[in-house]
C-alpha cells in the first residue's frame, strides 16, 4: 500500500515565515509549536493565542427532516438548541461507545452545522451518511472550510478591533454567520477547546491565509502568538476536555468519559445507543475518568497502566492513563485515567507503572484548571 | 544553525562526548538534539556508581508531548551525575553542552570512542539528518 501524501491545510504556505516546527498529526502536516509549548500555553492563559484548527471536519446537514435526524444521531437534545446556537455532544455506537465527539451548530430550522475530529472525518461522514433518514441532504463541506481559534482572557479585545459586530453580545456557545472580520465573511462562535474564553471562526478555505495574518498583525500589540497542537493539548487537558482516541473510543462511553452533562438519556427520542447507555447507567458505570497527581517522581503519559496503591506485583491493573503531561499552569506532573470506578473517588491512592516502575500518585479533582 | 563544539566527540544518537582524560568523559545532549526534543520538563539519569553500555538505554528525557530514552555513547562506570537537572531540566535547552551536562563515566572500553563521530562529521550527519 502506497503512503498517502500528508495532508495540508490552507495555512500550511504561512506556518514557515512564523517559525513553525512541523510534524505528521494523523496524516496531516501540523505545527507543533511555533515558539514553545510552554510559552504558548501561558500565552493563551495570559494573553490569546491563535491556532489553525482547518483540519477539522465540517459537515451540513439540511432538510425538513434534519433536527429529528441529528436528534437521532447525537446524545444531546437538538432540540433544546436556538437558531444560532450550538451544543456539544457525542454520537455513538449502538453498544454505547463513541463514534465522535462534535459540536453541533443550528444555522437555521433546517440547517445543522456538526464540527467533527480531523481524525474522524471520513469514518463520521460514512455513519451519518449511512444513518440518513428522511427528507435531509448530508454534506462534507470540510475541505472548502477552514477554522480559526483565537483563545486567551484578550481575545474579545482583540477580535473585535477587525469587526463592527459587537461581540459581547455573542454569549458562550452562541454564535453569529455572516460576520465581517477584517472584510472576511466568517461564522463566530464563542467557543473553543483551551479552557479560556474565546472564538472560532469558520471562513472559506480561500479567506484562511488572509485572516490568520491580519488576527496576527491586529493582536501583536497585546502579545498574541501563533500556537501550535503541541499547546492545544496541555490546555484542553488541564481544563479535561476530551481527546478522541484517548478519552474517548470505541470502547468508551461518554459517560465513562464524564461527558454525562452532553447524555440526555431523558430526551423523548430514540438516539443510537440510548438503550445501552441507559442500561450501563442504571448498573453504574463500571469505569470512570479520573484525574491522578503524581506524587513519586515521573509524568505519566497514554497507556502507562494503574493500579491500586496497594497491588502486588502480580495484580492486574485497574486501569490505564489516558493523557498525561507536567502541567504548564499547574506544574505538576499529572494524568487523567480511565478506572475501575470502584477507585475513582478523590484521595485513592493509586501507583502509575513508568516503564517498569510502579510510581506513587493519588486521584485528585478535575478539571485541574477552571479560568 | 545549531551549536556543535570543536574538538569533542559526539554519537549518532545526538550525544556529545567531551574527553577528560584517558579514562573520563563527559556526557550530554547535543544543542540539535535539545531544539528537536522541545521544552525538556523532565529528566531520568543514571545513578552514580551505576554500569552504562554503549549504544543502550541510559535513562530518558521528556519534553511537555513526548519521552525520549538516553543512549549511553560509552560503556563503563557513572561517577558523576549531574542532580541540577532534576529540579531545573531546562538548563539542557539553554545551556546544552554546559549546564546541561549529564554523567561523567569511567569507561571501560576507550575504543569505542573512536567509533564516534569528529564535530565535523557530527555537523553535517545533523544537518542531513
Amino acid at each position: 500500500m502506497q503512503a498517502q501524501a500528508l495532508k495540508r491545510t490552507p495555512l500550511y504556505p504561512l506556518y514557515a515565515q512564523h517559525g513553525a516546527k512541523v510534524i505528521d498529526f494523523g496524516g496531516w502536516e501540523l505545527p507543533v509549536q511555533f515558539s514553545s509549548i510552554i510559552e504558548e500555553h501561558h500565552t493563551v492563559r495570559t494573553k490569546a493565542g491563535l491556532f489553525d484548527v482547518s483540519h477539522m471536519g465540517e459537515v451540513m446537514i439540511e432538510g425538513p427532516d434534519a433536527s429529528a435526524f441529528v436528534q437521532s444521531l447525537i446524545t444531546n437534545d437538538v432540540t433544546t438548541l436556538q437558531t444560532n446556537q450550538a451544543l456539544y455532544a457525542a454520537m455513538c455506537y449502538p453498544d454505547g461507545g463513541t463514534v465522535d465527539d462534535l459540536l453541533v451548530y443550528k444555522q437555521g430550522e433546517q440547517k445543522f452545522l456538526l464540527v467533527i475530529n480531523a481524525s474522524n472525518i471520513d469514518k463520521d461522514v460514512d455513519w451519518i451518511v449511512s444513518h440518513a433518514k428522511g427528507e435531509v441532504t448530508v454534506e462534507n463541506v470540510s475541505e472548502a472550510t477552514a477554522q480559526l481559534a483565537i483563545q486567551g482572557p484578550l481575545a474579545e479585545q482583540v477580535l473585535q478591533r477587525l469587526t463592527a459586530t459587537d461581540l459581547s453580545q455573542i454569549r458562550y456557545f452562541w454564535f453569529q454567520q455572516d460576520v465581517d472580520v477584517a472584510g472576511i465573511k466568517a461564522l463566530v462562535s464563542r467557543t473553543g477547546y483551551t479552557g479560556e474564553d474565546g472564538f472560532e471562526l469558520y471562513v472559506s478555505a480561500a479567506d484562511a491565509p488572509s485572516l490568520w495574518e491580519k488576527i496576527l498583525a491586529e493582536g501583536k500589540a497585546d502579545g498574541v502568538l501563533p500556537c501550535g497542537l503541541g499547546a492545544r493539548d496541555t490546555l484542553r487537558f488541564e481544563a479535561r476536555l476530551p481527546l478522541y482516541g484517548q478519552e474517548l473510543g470505541a470502547d468508551i462511553t461518554p459517560l465513562e468519559a464524564g461527558i454525562g452533562f452532553a447524555v440526555k438519556l431523558q430526551k423523548e427520542q430514540d438516539f443510537i445507543g440510548k438503550e445501552a447507555l441507559q442500561k450501563q447507567k442504571a448498573a453504574g458505570v463500571p469505569r470512570k475518568l479520573v484525574g491522578v497527581e503524581l506524587i513519586g517522581r515521573g509524568i505519566p503519559r497514554t497507556g502507562y497502566p494503574v493500579f491500586a496503591q496497594e497491588a502486588g506485583e502480580q495484580d492486574e491493573p485497574i486501569g490505564y492513563i489516558t493523557s498525561g503531561t507536567q502541567s504548564p499552569t499547574l506544574k505538576k506532573n499529572l494524568g487523567l485515567a480511565l478506572i475501575r470506578a470502584e477507585y475513582a473517588a478523590v484521595d485513592t491512592p493509586l501507583a502509575v507503572e513508568i516503564r517498569g516502575k510502579r510510581v506513587e500518585a493519588v486521584t485528585v479533582k478535575s478539571p485541574f484548571y477552571k479560568r | 544553525m545549531s551549536k556543535v563544539v570543536k574538538g569533542w566527540l559526539y554519537s549518532r544518537e545526538h550525544e556529545w562526548v567531551e574527553v577528560l582524560s584517558e579514562t573520563r568523559v563527559r556526557v550530554g545532549i547535543t544543542d540539535f538534539a535539545q531544539n528537536q526534543l522541545g521544552d525538556l520538563v523532565f529528566v531520568e539519569l543514571p545513578q552514580v556508581g551505576a554500569e552504562v553500555v554503549a549504544n543502550q538505554s541510559m535513562g530518558s528525557v521528556e519534553s511537555v508531548k513526548a519521552v525520549s530514552d538516553l543512549f549511553s555513547p560509552v560503556s563503563g562506570k557513572v561517577v558523576e551525575v549531574n542532580s541540577e537537572l532534576e529540579d531545573s531540566p531546562e538548563v539542557i535547552n539553554s545551556d546544552a553542552y554546559s549546564g546541561g551536562w549529564m554523567i561523567v563515566v569511567e569507561i571501560s572500553n576507550p575504543d569505542e570512542l573512536s567509533e564516534l563521530l569528529s564535530a565535523e562529521q557530527y555537523a553535517d550527519f545533523a544537518l542531513e539528518g
